[in-house]
This record gives C-alpha cells, sequence and structure tokens, in this order.
C-alpha cells in the first residue's frame, strides 16, 4: 500500500509540476468563453459592417411584395428577364429572383440567379417569405382577412411541474435537464480520452525507457499500474476543481460587473440555436427556480461517481494496451475495442438518452458499465429511480474491477515483453497465464 | 546467502531455465555467465521476484524467496531506464523509497552517494541533461542506495570510460569487503578473472560450468606447456613447429600422458630450458569453447 501511494505522488507530482499543465488548467476556463467571445463579436461585426444587398424581383403574377430586411432589400424595377440577369453580371445587383406565372396552389419554377452561390439563409429567408406571401394570398381568396389570422396568432409555453410521491412540487425545465446531461456527459467522455491516453503514454515511456524492470524488483506490477492510474486520476481531479472554482469566480465577477444573465446560459444558447428557441419565454427568474429544485448533491455525487469510475474502467484498460506495445504507434490496433464504446455512449447520450432518459436504449445504455458513465449522467439531470442507479452503480464498480483485472494480466507480462508485436492472441494468451 | 534448487522456467514450448542449481556463498563476487538467450536474465529476473519460476526453491539466507526480500537486494538491470524528465535527487530518492527506505534515512543516503562520487553539483539536473556516463552513476547509485546485502549487477560497465569504469568497480569491491554478496552477470571476461571469486556458466536454459575461477580453470587446462629452450644441443623436432629467435626457440607441447617433470627432463637433452610454464586458458577461452561443445553436443 505504501509503494502505491508513491508511485501515486510521483505520478501526481511529475504531471501538476509542469509548466504546461498550470498553462492549460489556467487558460482553459478563459478560453472557451473567449472563442465564444470572439464570434459574437464577429457575428455583430458582420452584421453592421454588412452593406445592404438588393436583390431584383420580377414576379410574372404581380401579387407579391416582398418586404425588405436588414440584410435584403427588394427592388422592383419592371425589367426583363435579361435585363434583371446583367445587372446581377456586373453587380450591380446582389441577385435576381424570378417568380413566373404559377397556380397559388402548387407554385413552382421560381429561381435565383446570383454571382455567387447562395447561402442557405438566405434561400430559407426568400423561401419563408414567399411561403408567407402565398399563404396570405390564399387566405384572401378564400375568404379570410389575413389580419385576422396575425391577431389570432398565440405564443404560449408550458411550465412543467414533478411531483414526487410526498406530493412535493418542483418546477423543472427539460431544457436545464438537457444542458446538465450534456455538460457532465461531454466532461466526462473528454475526460475518459484525455487522461486515458496519458496513462497510456506513460506506461509506454516507462516500458521503452527500461526504467519498469528497475520498478517492478521493487513492487508489483499491479501497484505499479494502479499508482500511475489513481495519481493520473488525481491530476484530473485536481484540474477539474480548479475549473470549477475559476468559472466559478469569473461567472461571480462578469455577473457582478454586468448584471447580466449568466455567461454559460448565454453561451449555450448561442451554442445550440434549436435550445435557444425553445426556451424564448425562460428568464432568468425561472431558470434559477428550476435551478433550486435540480437535486444539486445528487447530481453532484453521481458525477464524481461515474467521472471516477468510468475513468478507472478505461483507464486500466489503456493501461493494459500500454503495456502491450512499444510505441505509441502501435497501440493503434489495440484502441478500437476502447474507443467505440465511448463513441457509442457519446453518440447515445444526445440521439437517446438526452431526448428521451427514459426509453429503453437509454436504460441499457446507463446500464451497461462500458457506457453508463457518460449516459447515466444524460439521464441523472432528469431524475432516475433509486435501484437503476444502484444497479448501475453496481455494473461499474463490477466493470471496473473486471478491467483492472484484464489489464493487470496484460500489463505484467507486457511490461516486460519488447521488440514482439502482440496481437490480440497474445493478448488472450498473457491474459490465461497464471501467477 | 543465496541458493537455488532444481529451478525450472519455461515461456510456452521454450526452456529457459533446466533443472538449474546454484550457490552463491556470502560475501562473494559471482560471475554469472552464458551467451545471449541463455537464461541468465530469466534467472536473474527469477531472483528479483519479478517474475515467478514453473517449479523448484530459491532461499535467501535460509528463507525461501519471498516479497518481504526485495528490499534485501539491489538489481541493476542491462538495460539502463532513468525517468528523463526527473532531476537527479528526485530520481534517487523514488527508488529508495520503493526499497523501503524511510525519507530521512533515503535523503542522507543520497547525500552521502552523491558527495562520494563527486555528483553533489548534479543533484538537480534533470536526467535528460546529463551525459550517459552520468547518467548511469546515476543509476548506479540508485541501485545500492538501500545497502542490499544481496547486489544483482548486469553488465555494470556497459557505458562507462574507462576512468568510470575503474571507480565503479572499486566501489564493488568495497561494498563486497563490507560483506555485500555481488552476482556479476557480465560477457566482459576480463573483468570477471578480475572480480569474481566465483562463475557459474549457463548455456541453453542449462548450467555447464560452476565454480572458483581457480577450479574451473584448472579443469580446464590443456595440459600444454610453452617452452623456450636456448642454445640447442640437439635439432628440434621439425613436427614441433618451434619460432626461432636468434638462439631461442619458442614452442609448445602437449603432456601427452607424461608428467610435467618427465616432459622437462626429456626437454634437457635439447638446450637450456630459458622457460617452462603450463598454459593457463583464459576465461575468455573457456567461455567460447564450453559454448561452442555445447552447441555441437
Amino acid at each position: 500500500m505504501d509503494k502505491i501511494w508513491l508511485v501515486i505522488q510521483r505520478e501526481y507530482l511529475a504531471r501538476v509540476k509542469k509548466k504546461s499543465f498550470l498553462l492549460v488548467t489556467l487558460l482553459t476556463p478563459l478560453i472557451f468563453p473567449a472563442i465564444m467571445g470572439v464570434f459574437v463579436w464577429i457575428a455583430v461585426e458582420e452584421k453592421d459592417n454588412q452593406s445592404l444587398r438588393i436583390i431584383e424581383v420580377i414576379d410574372d403574377n404581380d401579387l407579391f411584395f416582398l418586404e425588405s430586411s436588414e440584410q435584403y432589400a427588394f427592388s422592383f424595377s419592371n425589367l426583363q428577364e435579361e435585363e434583371a440577369k446583367e445587372l446581377v453580371q456586373n453587380g450591380e445587383r446582389f441577385g435576381f429572383l424570378h417568380i413566373p406565372n404559377f397556380d397559388l396552389k402548387e407554385p413552382s419554377g421560381i429561381t435565383y440567379y446570383g454571382e455567387e452561390n447562395p447561402s442557405m439563409n438566405l434561400i430559407s429567408y426568400l423561401e419563408n417569405n414567399l411561403k408567407k406571401k402565398i399563404e396570405e394570398q390564399r387566405l384572401f381568396e378564400s375568404g379570410i382577412d389575413p389580419k385576422i389570422i396575425n391577431e389570432v396568432r398565440t405564443k404560449i409555453s408550458i411550465k412543467s411541474i414533478t411531483l414526487d410521491d410526498q406530493g412535493t412540487e418542483t418546477v423543472s425545465d427539460a431544457t436545464v435537464n438537457y444542458a446538465i446531461g450534456f455538460l457532465a456527459g461531454i466532461l466526462i467522455y473528454m475526460f475518459i480520452f484525455i487522461y486515458g491516453n496519458q496513462i497510456m503514454q506513460g506506461v509506454i515511456e516507462e516500458k521503452s525507457s527500461r526504467i519498469v524492470e528497475i520498478l517492478v524488483s521493487s513492487l508489483k506490477p499491479f501497484q505499479l499500474m494502479m499508482g500511475k492510474i489513481l495519481g493520473i486520476a488525481a491530476v484530473g481531479l485536481t484540474q477539474l476543481v480548479i475549473w470549477i472554482v475559476l468559472i466559478g469566480t469569473l461567472t461571480t465577477v462578469v455577473t457582478g460587473f454586468l448584471g447580466m444573465q449568466m455567461p454559460q446560459q448565454q453561451a449555450m444558447e448561442m451554442a445550440n440555436a434549436d435550445l435557444g428557441q425553445s426556451m424564448p419565454n425562460s428568464d432568468i427568474g425561472e431558470i434559477l427556480q428550476v435551478l433550486s429544485g435540480i437535486n444539486v448533491t445528487e447530481i453532484v455525487l453521481c458525477f464524481v461517481f461515474y467521472f471516477l469510475g468510468g475513468y478507472l474502467l478505461y483507464g486500466a484498460l489503456f493501461a493494459g494496451i500500454g503495456s502491450a506495445v512499444d510505441a505509441p504507434s502501435d497501440a493503434q490496433q489495440f484502441m478500437l475495442p476502447v474507443t467505440i464504446p465511448l463513441i457509442v455512449a457519446y453518440m447515445g447520450l444526445f440521439v437517446f438518452v438526452l431526448n428521451d432518459p427514459n426509453s429503453t436504449t437509454s436504460f441499457w445504455l446507463s446500464i451497461v458499465p462500458l457506457t453508463s458513465p457518460i449516459a447515466m449522467m444524460g439521464r441523472v439531470s432528469y431524475g432516475v429511480p433509486g435501484l437503476e442507479l444502484a444497479l448501475s452503480m453496481g455494473l461499474l464498480i463490477l466493470g471496473f474491477l473486471a478491467t483492472t483485472w484484464l489489464a493487470g494480466k496484460i500489463y505484467r507480462i507486457g511490461i516486460l515483453m519488447h521488440g514482439t508485436k502482440p496481437t490480440y492472441k497474445t493478448l488472450w494468451k498473457w491474459i490465461k497465464t497464471n501467477n | 546467502m543465496l541458493n537455488i534448487e532444481k529451478l525450472n522456467k519455461s515461456y510456452g514450448a521454450n526452456k529457459a531455465l533446466t533443472d538449474l542449481d546454484l550457490e552463491v556463498k556470502k560475501g562473494v563476487i559471482f560471475g554469472l555467465l552464458g551467451p545471449n538467450g541463455a537464461g541468465k536474465t530469466t534467472l536473474i529476473r527469477i531472483i528479483n521476484q519479478i517474475i515467478d519460476g514453473d517449479s523448484g526453491q530459491i532461499y535467501l539466507n535460509g528463507e525461501t524467496l519471498a516479497p518481504k526480500h526485495i528490499s534485501q537486494i539491489g538489481y541493476l538491470p542491462e538495460e539502463r531506464g532513468l525517468y528523463k524528465k526527473m532531476k537527479v535527487w528526485d530520481q534517487m530518492l523514488y527508488f529508495a523509497r520503493l526499497k523501503g527506505l524511510s525519507q530521512v534515512d533515503a535523503k542522507s543516503k543520497i547525500k552521502f552517494w552523491l558527495e562520494k562520487l563527486e555528483m553533489s553539483t548534479w543533484r538537480d539536473k534533470k536526467i535528460e541533461d546529463l551525459s550517459k556516463g552520468m547518467a548511469q552513476k546515476v543509476q548506479f547509485i540508485s541501485t545500492i542506495i538501500h545497502n542490499p546485502p544481496l547486489l544483482i549487477l548486469d553488465e555494470p560497465f556497459s557505458g562507462f570510460d574507462p576512468v568510470n569504469a575503474e571507480i565503479i568497480k572499486n566501489e564493488i569491491l568495497e561494498l563486497k569487503q563490507n560483506g555485500t554478496t555481488v552476482i556479476l552477470s557480465t560477457h566482459r571476461m576480463e573483468s570477471v578473472e578480475l572480480l569474481c571469486d566465483q562463475v557459474a556458466m549457463i548455456n541453453r536454459s542449462k548450467k555447464i560450468l560452476d565454480g572458483t575461477i581457480k577450479q574451473v580453470k584448472s579443469s580446464y587446462r590443456p595440459e600444454v606447456f610453452s617452452i623456450t629452450i636456448d642454445q640447442n644441443k640437439q635439432p628440434i623436432p621439425a613436427e614441433w613447429a618451434a619460432k626461432q629467435e636468434d638462439s631461442s626457440y619458442h614452442f609448445t607441447l602437449p603432456l601427452s600422458g607424461k608428467t610435467p617433470n618427465q616432459l622437462l627432463h626429456e626437454l634437457m637433452e635439447y638446450g637450456e630450458i630459458a622457460q617452462f610454464r603450463e598454459v593457463i586458458p583464459s576465461m575468455e577461452e573457456i567461455f567460447i569453447r564450453q559454448v561452442k561443445s555445447t552447441e555441437n553436443g
């Protein structure tokens, strides 16, 4: 036990003392908001600086009057098609929209000419605009005044409240749950990949520089492997804690300074337009209410558990792979079985878990130990029955013990093997070898 | 000190050690010889408990070898390795602590050795900034830092220039004086003859030779004498292929069943005997001969 502790200390200090660690740890919390800020700034600048784009329209129906926007203006100069095309070619017009004569029930043949390939944005803007006009026209023809339609249009938003067995009412908002599950899942995914790779690199370094032969004459290979995995876990936790403290402080400072809503919230909205649209009415008060309704302790505890559990499960596998090969380039062939479940979990998180946390697929993804660290976090934020959570956690512990046992067997033999490229068959032979 | 009985180890179908018996007495320097792939590294790894033998017993000071003996053994592998990014001091401290020394003990020992080998100024240098010889010294100190009663050195002189090799050689001898038992695995026969009290040779997983240097040498005496005769009275037979140098003749003769005295007596008839000396094989010759004979047989 003492010796594992020594290894943990060495692995931890060797990494934490590095300048690059300090740099990454301090800069990452600044970089993401900074990148976000730059994007927003550029977008705003671009909008301001953009000259108005004039689009020539020829409407053979003489029905449609398209309204200009900040970006696009429409000119109806009663030109001939050829003349309009010429204008586009000389650059006097940004584009030219031709609306041929058509039956309002089946509008077709609308064509846009432009010198540049039109953006999705422009085409959908034109389509929406025309669609609205055609619909209005048809409503008008069937005797309904479009003005009435506009008056009738209503906006609603449903406030959802979760009722538990005791009858306690909690305000919930799927968006907030989604965001928490999304962030937690991605963090765990990234952590497993980044730090798992560090474990592998570390093992390969010790093996290829032959330090390992001296080390294993002083302690058991298993102690060495566990020490490395745990030491690197401590590095990751340190980094996480520093990030949380830094982001917390930054947020407080920024919020206090600008008196705005939380920057993460903003960032979320910008990062995912759909999310932003789905909660147009939620204001800061409501979000805070929802946040206060979430069982923060449970989520944090689950996060730490799955964070560590997932890391330990995969960390052992990464250590096993590192021990089997002589150089990182040889590791590729063994990476597939490790990366595939991770990617399945990651995709599953978005495709199934976050959209429907209670579906069968979501259930299995959050139970199977290889995918549960990522998938379960997507469910936890929505609330998971205690029994399922216990099952998933228990299986994850078993899974972690299993991969550690497996990796230990490979590691023990692998670290002393040089110059041979192992195959899956040799790995299997090592696993079966006793003592 | 170390007793090995009927040790066997195989990797799949390959035998690495076959019924190996070995006895290393306390306070000697024991030469472990053998060509590459003979099984030396396997044996050393088993003694270090890095791997386990398939069958057989190993006793250290009469006790069956167990994990608690790790701190009593110091091991310098043939392929050296240090953490490139670690500082000399930290590196040594880590290895010393892994061998079970307390923090305080380890620090004072490291200080002692750094001063003894005049390396104190390097203590804060990273291994990657050291020359190969310097790194080897760090490695050597790391091996002996915990004062192990049994020291296993695999090719300890490789990577050293003659000056540093001499320093290391003297350190090994000094350790022996202080009662340390040393197992020296090497291909350099001159260092074997210089340092070792006892040797064992392994080839193709089996022990083919064992004993003190003197015993080994005498059992491999080819019973050939090197002779120099001055002022020949009678012509020297042509089949002796003597080399003439002024009035002296040099040649070698086998005993061919005679005693040395009988041979000497016969030779006196040819002239004045200037030299009559038994040809003693070097360890190198014995090594090569033995390996070849087991290879052919």
